[in-house]
């Protein structure tokens, strides 16, 4: 006798064991190397020395030289989150939008790419070297008459850094608005123009409202990212600048009273602002996708 | 419009300004080496040099490791997620968010609490648990571009496709990974390669508060003793990180760089 | 005098002329469609015409007045863009509302004006909407009412109905025409699709590879086209090849049967071979009166279409497609079975060599 086959539903081959494998390392990984360590380091911040639950920690946090370094930290990366973001803005615009030469967008793209990467020791050299007592362009503009050292001006200041950051800052906003800016569609701008508006006024009732929730969650980002680089800031003024990171810094190496609750608390600080600043940038940014759908 | 294109060329030529002059300058001044005329020794000496040798070496070893680790915890992740496990995506992608949000020097910071020699797993006690750990840090450093590289590699092959006829031709999984997604996602894998190649070459936080011999913080050793070296080693960083991002655009997918997170 | 009169127009992108000599007039409240080809040149046309794309040479006048050089956002046109094109981060009252809002109209007049143009387009309950909570029809329907808000003298319409529903097409272009009449605004419309020029346009204008076909009404166009490029672009066509006889008499023979055409054959002499077009309608099935054709082929192939049964008749080596009424009957036309068709003699349209 012949049997008949039934047709069943398709097996899969690999079954979902398989798969929950296949992922394993991944999970393993992330829990190891990246969940665990930071969550450790959370629950540190509300502990004592004995492992006992308080605030002190916290509380410490609010000493004037810490206080300094927190308040020194946030106006960095807002001078250079601010000016990173308008000045990238504008050049994402006239880049994308400027009418100019095709070759001028995958340059300042791929250039972006490259700059934004360029931060650390490597960055605070060139600006060592620019910007310098003995740097390029503080003789040039000696040159001319104008002496940067004898109006003050230093490298190794608030100014100094936030000039510096700028090189890396801008670029990701470049990089980080791009999209934003190719998402303006061209039949908007010509709408406009036919329905009778200036330059001007498509800028100011399209363009910028369009834009703005993209602007400032991108500024959000670069604040953010300004807020944990340390690199840079160490390469160029050592611990002069006592910027947060570079205070961690020195509590992790034990070049201070080698206090690990209040790094921990420091880092719990950090961490907050960086954790509620990417929060909002991607809150701007679902919503601004689900208006331009 | 005219005052448009105007003030388009103005923008430009501004920031091309600014971001040429550092370029320039540290060139120039890693010329100056030589009293009285320009020169390359600042590079010779630098090159010549056992310290640069043994570091850049350690970096570029371990940026090998790296990647070859990234390779292989991401790629199998992206594929089970894309192919059976597609609730999984958000969680993930939350994951490959964190390096993004914690900095680096919170994140290894939290590696020597947990890591360190007092805790359960002491690898900084040893050399080699110190340099698995570095390179453990640089594989989540680099993981938010090494995973949206490979995951849109794969989201432009037909994963479900190439799987199901791999397997009626009777081909087991690692098979299929290793022969048939593998090669048609090179460009991915290639792209998110050269920016952690990018990445490790540089690093200083997690290498220096690790206390490694890598290059970061060779760099950095040197910019606090020595004049016009620190200049030609900037220089040559940058000229690496061009390399890494024209091998990108070379070989990699028309994957963008942009730094758009999910 | 005419409303809105282009006189050689021309544009070129390089050496690639897009347009070439191009000459139209049109009258005050006529609705005109371009048609043709994608890359044919209609759009860049309209382009022109809106101020997009200034013309190479060639000069455009609309009420008597040279616009050829004129800002887009002078000339009071108003556009409807195949893509919808509304603001996103306006609501539809807004979005109505802008032309007069960047004209500095007083707020009262503003929102009558606006409520007027909801009304008209029948949509009152979604002023507080944003586009991407409208569907498709919807939002082309509130870029009508903002392109027609400010009072436009001409309307401009780049393939509206291309990115929608069929359903929803059939519609709209009622809707669109319906709501032209009423206001009696010049229109030009551009479309690819033959049906909605020729169900909404007074005039139509065939382009091909920028250049003008053709310019009639939409029977005119139908019924008498002048090349092969037309004949066939619009409708279904049957071509076949006829070898002249007698040009006088007008006889013609198709595969090796006579037939005789009532249209003119100019020039044409015995022996030369023109292609002639039939449309698939005019023909009937059977032998007709005297006055009429005839020829006699073979079944080849019966389409059941619906409405419309279409069959396919072999004669020597040509074929012809003939197009019935589905009369309910249920048995449809044997495959293999011989038959006689027969058409008008008006119904054999010569055309020029193209």
């Amino acid at each position: 006798m012949t049997t008949v086959a039934t047709p069943t539903t398709r097996v899969p081959r690999f079954p979902n064991a398989a798969a929950w494998i296949g992922v394993a390392p991944f999970f393993v990984f992330a829990v190891m190397f990246l969940i665990l360590p930071t969550a450790s380091l959370l629950v540190g911040a509300f502990q004592d020395h004995d492992g006992a639950f308080t605030l002190s920690n916290l509380a410490r946090l609010w000493q004037p030289s810490i206080l300094h370094s927190y308040s020194l930290s946030i106006e960095v990366s807002i001078a250079s989150a601010f000016f990173g973001a308008l000045i990238g803005l504008a050049l994402a615009i006239a880049a994308l939008r400027g009418g100019l030469p095709a070759w001028v967008r995958p340059t300042l793209m791929t250039f972006s790419g490259v700059a934004s990467n360029f931060a650390g020791v490597p960055l605070a050299f060139a600006f060592m070297a620019t910007l310098g007592r003995l740097g390029f362009v503080t003789i040039l503009l000696r040159g001319v008459g104008v002496d940067l050292y004898a109006s003050g001006f230093s490298l190794f200041t608030f100014t100094g850094l936030t000039l510096t950051y700028l090189y890396f800052q801008i670029p990701l906003m470049v990089l980080v608005i791009a999209p934003a800016i190719d998402g303006l569609k061209t039949e908007w701008s010509e709408a406009a123009d036919i329905l009778g508006a200036g330059r001007l006024q498509y800028w100011r009732m399209i363009v910028l409202p369009i834009l703005w929730p993209s602007v400032l969650g991108a500024s959000l980002l670069l604040f953010a990212n300004a807020f944990g680089a340390i690199a840079t800031a160490y390469a160029l003024t050592g611990s002069f600048l006592n910027i947060v990171p570079i205070l961690l810094y020195a509590q992790i190496r034990g070049d201070v009273l080698h206090d690990p609750n209040l790094g921990y608390a420091l880092a719990f600080g950090m961490l907050l602002i960086t954790g509620l600043s990417n929060v909002a940038y991607l809150y701007l940014r679902a919503r601004s996708d689900r208006w331009l759908k | 419009m005219k005052s448009g294109k105007f003030a388009a060329w103005a923008a430009m030529i501004l920031g091309v300004a600014y971001f040429l002059a550092p370029l320039i300058a540290t060139f120039e001044f890693s010329l100056r080496m030589r009293r009285g005329e320009y020169s390359f020794d600042a590079y010779r000496v630098v090159l010549a040099s056992g310290n640069f040798r043994d570091s850049f070496f350690y970096s570029t070893v371990l940026a090998f490791v790296t990647i070859i680790v990234g390779v292989l915890v991401v790629v199998p992740t992206a594929y089970w997620v894309q192919l059976r496990l597609p609730r999984l995506r958000g969680l993930v992608e939350f994951i490959t968010l964190l390096p993004l949000v914690v900095p680096a020097i919170v994140l290894v910071f939290g590696y020597i609490k947990l890591y360190g020699s007092s805790s359960i797993l002491p690898l900084t006690a040893t050399s080699l648990g110190a340099d698995a750990l570095l390179m453990f840090g640089y594989v989540g450093l680099g993981l938010p571009y090494m995973y949206r590289s490979v995951e849109t590699a794969l989201r432009s092959i037909d994963v479900r496709t190439l799987t199901e006829a791999a397997e009626s031709q009777g081909a087991g999984i690692f098979t299929i990974l290793f022969h048939i997604i593998l090669p048609n996602i090179r460009s991915g894998i290639l792209s998110g390669a050269f920016l952690t190649f990018a990445i490790v070459i540089g690093e200083f936080t997690f290498a220096s508060l690790l206390d490694r011999p890598a290059f970061g913080p060779y760099l950095q050793l040197i910019g606090a003793s020595k004049a016009y070296e620190p200049s030609a080693l900037a220089i040559i960083a940058f000229a690496l990180t061009w390399a890494c991002m024209g091998l990108i655009q070379l070989f990699g997918s028309g994957v963008r760089f942009s730094v758009d997170k999910p | 005098m005419s409303f809105l009169a282009l006189t050689g127009i021309r544009k070129t992108f390089g050496a690639h002329a897009v347009v070439r000599d191009f000459n139209l007039s049109v009258e005050r409240g006529e609705f005109v469609t371009f048609l043709g080809p994608s890359g044919c040149g209609k759009t860049t046309t309209l382009r022109m015409i809106a101020g997009f794309e200034a013309p190479s040479a060639g000069e455009i006048r609309i009420n008597g007045q040279d616009v050829t050089h004129l800002r887009a956002n002078k000339r009071a046109i108003g556009m409807v863009f195949q893509s919808y094109a509304l603001f996103p981060n306006m609501t539809v009252a807004a979005n109505i509302g802008f032309g007069l809002k960047v004209a500095r109209r007083p707020a009262a007049d503003l929102k009558a004006r606006v409520d007027e143009m909801l009304a008209m387009i029948k949509l009152p309950q979604l002023a507080e909407r944003y586009p991407y909570q409208l569907s498709g029809g919807q939002q082309q329907r509130v870029s009508l009412a903002r392109a027609l808000a400010p009072s436009p003298q001409i309307l401009l319409l780049d393939e509206p109905l291309s990115a929608l529903d069929a359903r929803i097409r059939v519609s709209l272009r009622e809707e669109i025409r319906a709501l032209q009449r009423k206001l009696g605004i010049t229109t030009i419309f551009v479309t690819h699709d033959q049906e909605e020029a020729l169900s909404m346009s007074d005039r139509v204008v065939v382009m091909n590879e920028g250049a003008i076909e053709q310019v009639g009404t939409p029977s005119e166009i139908y019924n008498a086209p002048v090349s092969r490029f037309v004949a066939s672009f619009v409708g279904t066509l049957n071509l076949l090849n006829g070898r002249i006889v007698d040009a006088s008499s007008g006889a013609i023979d198709i595969d090796g049967q006579r037939a005789t055409t009532a249209r003119k054959l100019n020039g044409a002499k015995p022996g030369d071979i023109l292609p002639m077009a039939l449309r698939p309608e005019a023909l009937r099935i059977g032998v007709g009166g005297d006055d009429r054709n005839t020829l006699a082929g073979v079944i080849e192939d019966v389409a059941f279409l619906g409405a419309v049964v279409r069959v396919r008749v072999r004669l020597a080596e040509a074929a012809v497609i003939i197009d019935t009424f589905n009369t309910g009957a249920n048995d449809l036309p044997a495959l293999g079975a011989p038959i006689t068709v027969n058409f008008g003699r008006d119904d054999l349209i010569p055309l020029l060599a193209h």
